[in-house]
């Protein structure tokens, strides 16, 4: 499926979209960081909670649990949040 | 310097990092930067062991912490494979995340991949691959009146509670201290597996138990290279000193001008001198402005072990001056005079190249810095 990348995370993958798999967010994200090395680490903590400043959506749906399960037709944004100056 | 060595300043801000270098004289740097612009950057050490590899511990607005890697003195850098990270916790239990690391430690020449490291909030992290995989030390991070001392996230910074000032006796690796903002020096006499409090002297804000390391907030602790039995520290109560074996902190800030008085963030001590001693006082009456007394900025030096201290401004702004300079903000190099250096929250960077006789601006007009490490390129 498409995955939309946002700006700071593009030192990770060059584009701003980039095809990944998976049957859940997380398996998503785990997809996504076997591609490009490090990337879930910096949106996801080592407690398995999205830092801060970072927000998925699917299909313009904003989800915060990452066992949200997915289809191969989704549209995955991940989104910065404000984070100050 | 003397010694015939190129010299780099490691600059780390709230938006990148950057690298100062000049020849021996020390006279003129060449930037080279930014690097990681953006990024929210605590600390950038040069390894003294090989003075090419660099680690960068940063993080940004909205990602996560890292640390970044180059062995090439920053022309190409890497991030590492595996950033401090805690464990993480068993289901039902709310575990902690690292937000961001806050202190770098090269460890001795007898072990030459090894680093630790020190977080916000508070954890202790060792490497044994220059950098590239970090694992936490869960005895210390896990242990329950650590977890007690350390406190929760209210009770640090501004920016959240630091582990800081990671040192390393350079006669025994096994032997550790540490400083926890707030929490208390600790000490570790077996490679970070246990740890004990060395907190007896210290003083804390009236009226706390100051038997009670939670109270304690040491800004900066440093070891003499020199004598690695002679620590000194600022700390939020003061200018210490402790002489080993010995247990008991002496407060040898007693001896500051008491309009100066000594609260105050960084302490450098003089690679070769054990007597030697720089402070920047801060003020801390009142609210704690935590800005230079009377806005008229000036380090302070001890040639006597902290028995007398001489105030060092020439060249510094003479008033209106209200500058902050971080715990990490003030080094020396190991040229002969000795070179110093700060940086404040203001975005300045300044050199002494006679051991604080005089003061030159290297650069201005930079974001926020945070910390300054200066090292010569050759030993």
């Amino acid at each position: 499926m498409k995955v939309s990348i946002p700006s700071p995370l593009l030192s990770y993958t060059r584009r701003s979209e980039v095809d990944a798999e998976g049957t859940t967010l997380a398996e998503l994200m785990a997809d996504l960081d076997r591609q490009f090395p490090g990337l879930r680490f910096r949106v996801i903590d080592e407690q398995d909670r999205l830092r801060p400043h970072v927000r998925f959506f699917v299909n313009g749906e904003q989800i915060l649990d990452l066992s949200r399960k997915l289809e191969a037709t989704d549209s995955v944004q991940i989104v910065q949040a404000l984070s100050g100056g | 310097m003397a010694s015939g060595s190129d010299v780099v300043v490691l600059v780390a801000t709230r938006k990148g990092a950057w690298l100062y270098r000049s020849d021996s004289t020390r006279r003129g740097f060449r930037v080279d930067g930014p690097h990681f612009l953006g990024h929210i950057v605590s600390h950038v050490v040069l390894d003294p062991r090989d003075r090419r590899t660099l680690l960068a511990a940063a993080k940004t607005g909205h990602l996560g912490p890292t640390i970044f890697r180059s062995t090439d003195l920053g022309k190409t850098w890497a991030e590492a494979k595996r950033p401090p990270a805690f464990t993480k916790a068993p289901e039902g239990v709310k575990g902690r995340a690292v937000d961001h690391t806050f202190w770098l430690t090269p460890c001795g020449p007898s072990e030459p991949n090894a680093w630790y490291a020190g977080t916000s909030p508070q954890g202790l992290f060792r490497s044994d691959d220059g950098g590239e995989t970090w694992e936490p030390l869960n005895g210390f991070n896990d242990d329950p009146q650590y977890r007690l001392w350390m406190g929760g996230e209210q009770d640090g910074t501004p920016d959240g509670p630091k582990l800081h000032s990671i040192l390393v006796d350079p006669r025994d690796g096994q032997h550790l201290y540490l400083g926890m903002s707030s929490g208390g020096v600790h000490e570790s006499l077996d490679g970070g597996k246990s740890w004990a409090p060395l907190i007896d002297g210290l003083e804390v804000v009236e009226g706390l138990d100051a038997t009670d390391a939670t109270f304690h907030d040491p800004h900066c602790v440093r070891l003499c290279p020199s004598d690695p039995d002679r620590l000194y520290q600022q700390n939020h109560c003061g200018i210490y000193r402790l002489d080993r074996p010995g247990r008991t902190w002496q407060r040898v800030g007693k001896a500051m001008p008491g309009d100066v008085g000594d609260v105050g963030f960084p302490l450098v001590v003089h690679p070769r001198d054990r007597d030697t001693v720089w402070v920047f006082p801060m003020n801390g009456e009142t609210v704690w402005p935590r800005t230079s007394p009377g806005g008229r900025p000036a380090a302070y030096v001890t040639r006597d072990g902290g028995r007398s201290w001489q105030r060092q401004d020439a060249g510094l702004p003479p008033e209106q001056a209200w500058w902050t300079v971080k715990r990490q903000a003030m080094c020396s190099d190991q040229g002969t005079p000795l070179g110093l250096y700060l940086g404040t929250t203001s975005g300045e960077l300044w050199q002494s190249r006679n051991e604080g006789e005089d003061w030159q601006l290297v650069a201005r007009h930079l974001p926020e810095i945070y910390a300054v490490e200066a090292l010569g390129l050759s030993a």
